[in-house]
């Protein structure tokens, strides 16, 4: 693997273009923009203040600069360098800010949720949304792009409103059961829309498009509750994440749970359980079910070389002190049962660092990632193509191959 | 009885040593039942003339025998003394009686002997009994301890089972208490968090206000210029029209995501009822065509009426592709129904093996088994022939393969031969079709002389009529009167026939007059047989001069023109006529 020289990069905001073509990076309140072979600078954009948040349109021809501080966003065109736009939100504050599936409409979202306007860089139109709800997703597309949900929250109740993105109009208003509705998202086949609840409160509800309830699933009922969620690439299976270390699939035909899976301290060999204790992941095989394929279990194991002390030269050549300071890392396989270290999580925190808290399914939707527990692990994502995962963690980062057995 | 023991205690109460025997030991018996025990007294051999002496002696003589004589007539036997009143002894009596005495006391000794028997028994069964009575009393002792022990046992443990239960209760109620704490506590951070809520919304709407009146002066958004859509297309004003394009595409969305679905979901059904229906047909060629048994033949005779009305319903259901629920709930049905008869029949036949390997051999097995063998000795002779047919064939091509050129050379000049004749019969038949087409040939082109001729003799003919024709129209107008007979001008009107003739003649197909006369059928036959000759040559000529011959006098003349048109033959006859004409 090779590695190019290592460039400034202020807030963590290194995004690639959606088209691959360009990488967007910001040093402070400058925006760089390069070319993803080359890494040649093709474009230099000065803002007005720190940068907080970047995001690429998705024809990946304009940039979306967001400051929070000073409740401004900037955007940038690539066709035209000289082109720019500014929006300035003023007194009403910049919390958070968004592109629109199209690609030319900016949701800005003001100081204390207030409101959310609705910017658009073609007509000299702007929209509002009243009472969005302060949650984590409150803003949800569907992935094609036509349909925008919002949560929302009027008199103590949460509401859902949908809206056509061609023209922001309202297409379906509803208000949902929840006590506090903690997210929501699309299913991808953009039907289905999964409402959770906050973690006092285990329960999914899931809306069809027109606003009907088409079900809702509650686990149980005083514990906390959901964690995480994620839906299969294909539609047919919500996987949600939980405190009590599980994770529960349902299927979309029924909406019932079909399979529990358990992220117990000790592994056990009747499960299908992959784990490195480092980052104490598992990966759990669906679409065969949890079926009595052996349990491999990945140890992560340092090894640093051991010098003799006769051997030391001063200076220390080259090569002695590389590998005196190069640990090498491989992964060991563990045999079964084995226990996990296991901390326990004070009990009298909020958000105790306990449950499933990541989810992935990979593109095939033939496995899924969960991450359970307290671990630094900031993202994990799979390849396209359903062979090789993705880890990251704040100093690490690990590439994961699948070997995949014929499975007709 | 008690008049015995009163003779015998003086005698005991001297003699108690040497006692009788019998006596003594009646003493010894330590059994309790001495008081009811018969002292006899039995005077033995050695001390009789002592027991004499003791009762009996010289001078009581007679009171003594007086006395004895009284005892027995009050003991029922006849009196000793004769009958006279004096005391002369009656020994015949005295004799029996003393022998009546003697059988009296072997009965006594007799029933004695027993008695002492049954005695010694029933002492021997009192003892037996008493043991068991110990026993048995101990026995009771100890499970009355055990009793009381079990009982303790059983007293502990259930107010063990209480204390549990009463602690169970407690949990179970702290937990409900704690769970009503819960809600209820849950309840009141609701109520607090809405109170909060509320008073947060007020902010908001409070600060909202006050955010929309101060209406920033500057421009909150500027741009350089205006950016085209992504689709290019130009915004459209908010109509009801576009709200219900809205709503009709997002009910477009839903249904195709439902019919994807139910798509999805028909192909599995479809699938899994292939699967189902096979593995109906697996489990009914499983299942052993007919039992023996006549218990079972009722079943079979369910089992086939069962298959053909499966066997009809999957065609049915092939057909229509019923998806109702009696046609699913037929097909579970039949399967479960099915499924059972094959279990029941491998449980059969675990039985039936479980029995064989317990010994008892069953006569089906062993049929069966010998069939088997002798099938596989059949195959096995099969096998042997057609391997056995095999290495013959093989050798056979070896042979054709490398046999000598000799026998090559030879097959080859038999193939080559056959070949030859083969040609040979074909070049017959070749130079045979040939010289028939020559022959064709000749007599067409011979034909086709004859017709050059004859049409120039006709055209000769031709002029020379018209010639005459002219010539006789002028004699006409002068002399009314025809003489010169026409086979073919008898019409009264010379015009008419003239502008039919000419007509006839301007009329290339050739057109024979409508007035025919009986000779023309000469002419006709002779055409007939010069058509005949030509219509031999020409085969494909058909009966089209048959038709003219028929239709001669009857019918226009143009149906018979037509018929001559192809075959050329109407120059012929309009030679023919030219050459009647006079």
């Amino acid at each position: 693997m090779n590695f190019s020289e290592p460039f400034k990069l202020s807030g963590l905001l290194g995004r690639f273009s959606p088209d691959g073509k360009c990488l967007a990076s910001c040093v402070q309140h400058r925006l760089l923009v390069r070319d993803a072979s080359s890494l040649q600078i093709l474009h230099l954009y000065t803002c007005v203040d720190q940068i907080q948040y970047l995001e690429w349109s998705s024809d990946s021809l304009f940039i979306l600069c967001a400051m929070y501080k000073r409740g401004v966003v900037q955007v940038w065109s690539l066709e035209q360098p000289d082109w720019h736009c500014k929006i300035d939100e003023g007194s009403a504050g910049l919390v958070a800010s968004c592109w629109s599936p199209d690609g030319r409409h900016i949701l800005n979202t003001t100081e204390f949720h207030l409101r959310i306007t609705v910017w658009s860089l073609c007509t000299k139109s702007v929209s509002y949304i009243k009472y969005p709800k302060a949650c984590q997703q409150g803003v949800a597309f569907t992935k094609d792009g036509r349909y925008m949900a919002v949560a929302e929250r009027r008199d103590c109740k949460d509401f859902i409103s949908i809206f056509v993105c061609r023209s922001w109009q309202l297409l379906r208003h509803f208000d949902t059961e929840t006590q506090d509705l903690f997210g929501i998202e699309w299913a991808p086949n953009g039907c289905v829309l999964a409402v959770w609840d906050t973690c006092l409160e285990y329960k999914v509800l899931l809306y069809s498009l027109d606003g009907r309830l088409l079900s809702s699933y509650r686990a149980y009922e005083w514990p906390l509750g959901i964690k995480s969620i994620a839906w299969s690439p294909s539609s047919q299976f919500l996987a949600i994440g939980s405190f009590d270390e599980k994770v529960r699939i349902l299927n979309h035909v029924t909406w019932k749970k079909i399979t529990e899976l358990e992220h117990p301290a000790t592994i056990a060999s009747k499960q299908t359980v992959s784990v490195d204790p480092k980052s104490m992941e598992t990966l759990a095989e669906l679409g065969n079910g949890v079926s009595d394929a052996p349990v491999i279990v990945y140890k992560e194991v340092e090894k640093s070389p051991t010098v003799g002390t006769e051997r030391l030269s001063f200076p220390p050549t080259r090569e002695l002190a590389s590998s005196l300071f190069s640990t090498q890392s491989k992964y060991d396989i563990s045999q079964v049962p084995v226990s996990l270290q296991y901390i326990k999580p004070v009990a009298d925190r909020a958000n105790p660092k306990v449950g499933v808290g990541m989810l992935a399914f990979s593109a095939d939707n033939c496995f899924l990632a969960t991450k359970n527990g307290d671990f630094q692990i900031t993202s994990l994502s799979w390849h396209s193509s359903g062979d090789s995962m993705l880890l990251l963690s704040k100093d690490n980062f690990c590439v994961c191959y699948l070997e995949r057995e014929e499975v007709k | 009885m008690g008049d015995w023991k009163t003779i015998t205690v003086p005698v005991l109460s001297s003699d108690s040593q040497t006692t009788f025997p019998y006596t003594s030991e009646r003493k010894r018996s330590p059994t309790s039942m001495s008081s009811q025990v018969l002292r006899l007294s039995l005077p033995s051999s050695k001390n009789m003339h002592s027991f004499f002496s003791a009762f009996c002696t010289e001078e009581n003589i007679e009171q003594s025998i007086s006395y004895i004589d009284r005892e027995l007539t009050t003991l029922g036997f006849p009196s000793i003394y004769a009958e006279s009143k004096g005391k002369e002894l009656n020994l015949v009596s005295m004799v029996n009686c003393m022998n009546e005495l003697l059988v009296l006391q072997h009965k006594n000794l007799r029933a004695q002997e027993e008695i002492e028997i049954q005695h010694l028994k029933l002492g021997s069964d009192m003892d037996h009994l008493q043991n068991c009575y110990a026993k048995l009393k101990e026995q009771l002792e100890l499970s009355k301890r055990e009793i009381v022990g079990l009982q303790e046992k059983d007293r502990q443990l259930q107010s063990k089972n209480r204390n549990l239960h009463q602690l169970l209760k407690n949990e179970k109620d702290e937990v409900q208490k704690l769970q009503n704490v819960i809600s209820s506590r849950a309840t009141q951070y609701n109520h607090d968090m809405k109170r909060k809520e509320r008073e947060y919304n007020k902010l908001k709407e409070r600060l909202h206000q006050l955010v929309m009146n101060k209406k920033d002066k500057k421009l909150a958004m500027e741009v350089l210029n205006y950016v085209g859509r992504a689709d290019g297309k130009r915004g459209a004003w908010r109509t009801d029209k576009t709200e219900a394009r809205n709503e009709e595409e997002m009910y477009k969305i839903l249904l195709s995501d439902y019919e994807q679905r139910q798509k999805q979901l028909l192909l599995e059904n479809t699938e899994l009822k292939k699967v189902l229906q096979q593995m109906k047909k697996d489990i009914i060629s499983l299942l052993p065509p007919q039992k023996q048994k006549p218990k079972e033949r009722p079943e079979d005779g369910l089992v086939l009426s069962d298959q053909e009305e499966d066997i009809g319903e999957l065609n049915k259901e092939n057909m229509w592709e019923l998806s109702c629920e009696t046609v699913r709930e037929q097909l579970t049905n039949s399967i479960r129904k099915q499924w059972r008869m094959l279990k029941n029949h491998v449980e059969k036949l675990d039985n039936q093996v479980s029995r064989g390997h317990s010994g008892a051999l069953n006569e089906k097995d062993v049929i069966s088994r010998e069939d088997h063998e002798l099938e596989t000795e059949k195959l096995e002779l099969e096998i042997q022939q057609c391997k056995e047919m095999i290495r013959t064939q093989q050798q056979l091509l070896q042979q054709q393969l490398t046999c000598d050129d000799d026998t090559t050379l030879l097959l080859q000049d038999c193939y080559l031969l056959e070949e030859r004749e083969r040609l040979q019969e074909e070049w017959r038949l070749f130079r045979e079709q040939k010289k028939n087409f020559e022959k064709e040939r000749k007599s067409f082109t011979e034909a086709a002389i004859r017709l050059g001729l004859e049409r120039k003799a006709f055209e000769e003919d031709r002029g020379a009529w018209l010639k005459h024709q002219f010539l006789s129209m002028t004699a006409d107008c002068k002399s009314e009167n025809m003489t010169t007979p026409s086979a073919f001008l008898r019409s009264s009107d010379p015009d008419i026939r003239l502008v039919r003739s000419a007509s006839r003649q301007r009329r290339l197909p050739s057109v024979l007059s409508p007035t025919v006369s009986p000779e023309p059928c000469q002419i006709s036959q002779y055409i007939t047989q010069n058509s005949s000759s030509v219509a031999s040559e020409k085969p494909a000529a058909d009966n089209k001069p048959n038709l003219w011959v028929e239709s001669d006098d009857k019918e226009e003349t143009e149906e018979c023109t037509k018929s001559w048109e192809d075959s050329g033959l109407g120059t012929l006859c309009r030679n023919l006529h030219m050459e009647q004409l006079p």
